[in-house]
């Protein structure tokens, strides 16, 4: 089994019409073995950033206490928050540091950026940025994913409606990988305000 | 053969340990504590290679101690949780330990909590939590059983039903437990299960 599959996790995140949403699974296992349904996969920076970390949970957590550490330190000096496209390029970097001996992590990153335009990318254990228009997902489920948002998705859908399509294509997605699922965990993002909802799905 | 296994109650938090050290197929002893207490309302249940589980132990004990001593007042259950968590995480890709963890305690304000630090330094805080072969066996019974609020008489009989467990179906069952428990009164040993009475020198 790869490393990459010894927790298990599922990430999507999706644009709207100004608006974003991103969604994890809540599963944190051993390999075969659950030893949680109640894991947060996905964090906030600031208001209109969030990250989602799949691989590996503990570089996630290590991952995570760095970026939190670097981002206040950019709010001590230049008094503001940093951009999305900003802060995925510091991720990119953070990720190459370790070149020769990875993080095995793929974040996702959703944000609202100037003028609250959503953006979104994910990127490789490496660093490797891909930006995207529609969606963008990570972690076990991933192929699933793909193909359940292919189908799924819709350009400027309202939040509401992106809120529906992003949990059925995570539902349906993780149901078909064992290693992610037990229940959803759903972010939907506009410049006023920021929906934070549990999913109920197969608990298995 | 290692067991080690714990969950939170209505205002404790129990953890259980097996007390065989075993060298290959030689049991050198079979009144060895697992459980460390790291200070008056904190307990450290370690498994793992027999070394690194004292050591490591004994370290988190001592910074522990030292933070009291420098600051005046003692850790969060938390706290200590991501303290020992970051020291696994740093020695990870120098020099692991190979030691899983299970730590409870006991805060005025939030009550009795129980964190599960595997030998990756995945963390997370749980109601429930198992290590080893003992998780294969222990683990289903305390989803069945298990209710978050137990009294603990009833988190007692539970132990007793997973320790039961482990005897008849694991093929080398340790013949001892000790149970030890941590509450507003602070951290101490609640109960031994043994089944074969101490084979040890003295001196120890």
């Amino acid at each position: 089994m790869s490393i990459f599959e010894y927790n298990g996790s599922a990430l999507v995140a999706m644009v709207g019409k100004n608006c974003f949403a991103i969604a994890s699974d809540r599963r944190l296992g051993v390999q075969l073995q659950t030893i949680a349904t109640d894991f947060q996969r996905i964090s906030k920076i600031h208001d209109k950033l969030f990250i989602g970390l799949s691989g590996l949970a503990t570089d996630a957590q290590t991952l995570y206490q760095r970026l939190v550490f670097r981002h206040k330190l950019y709010q001590l000096r230049e008094e503001r928050d940093m951009k999305p496209e900003t802060f995925a390029s510091l991720v990119s970097a953070l990720l190459y540091e370790k070149r020769f001996g990875p993080y095995f992590c793929q974040p996702v990153i959703a944000g609202l950026g100037d003028e609250d335009k959503p953006f979104i990318c994910t990127m490789d254990s490496i660093g490797a940025k891909e930006l995207a228009k529609d969606f963008v997902v990570a972690g076990t489920a991933s192929e699933s994913l793909y193909g359940a948002c292919e189908s799924m998705f819709k350009p400027d859908m309202e939040p509401e409606e992106l809120f529906e399509t992003i949990s059925q294509a995570l539902l349906s997605s993780v149901d078909r990988d064992c290693l992610s699922g037990w229940g959803g965990h759903v972010y939907v993002v506009t410049p006023t305000e920021v929906k934070e909802r549990i999913l109920k799905g197969r608990m298995d | 053969m290692e067991c080690v296994f714990g969950m939170v109650g209505k205002g404790f938090a129990i953890v259980v340990a097996d007390t065989s050290a075993v060298h290959g197929i030689l049991v050198h002893k079979t009144n060895e504590e697992k459980i460390m207490k790291l200070d008056s309302h904190k307990l450290i249940a370690a498994s793992g290679e027999g070394g690194d589980r004292v050591q490591f132990s004994e370290y988190i004990h001592k910074n522990v101690a030292l933070y009291q001593f420098r600051n005046g007042i003692p850790l969060t259950t938390s706290a200590a949780a991501n303290f020992t968590r970051a020291e696994l995480a740093a020695a990870l890709r120098k020099n692991p330990y190979a030691v899983n963890i299970l730590l409870a305690g006991y805060d005025n304000h939030t009550g009795p909590s129980l964190y599960y630090i595997d030998y990756l330094a995945t963390l997370h805080k749980v109601d429930k939590a198992a290590f080893g072969y003992a998780s294969y066996l222990s683990l289903s019974m305390m989803d069945t059983h298990y209710h978050a609020g137990m009294s603990l008489q009833e988190a007692i009989d539970l132990v007793d039903k997973c320790i039961t467990e482990i005897r008849s179906r694991l093929v080398v069952a340790p013949p001892n437990f000790v149970i030890k428990i941590v509450d507003q009164h602070g951290a101490r040993e609640c109960a031994w299960r043994q089944s074969l009475p101490s084979a040890s020198p003295t001196f120890c």
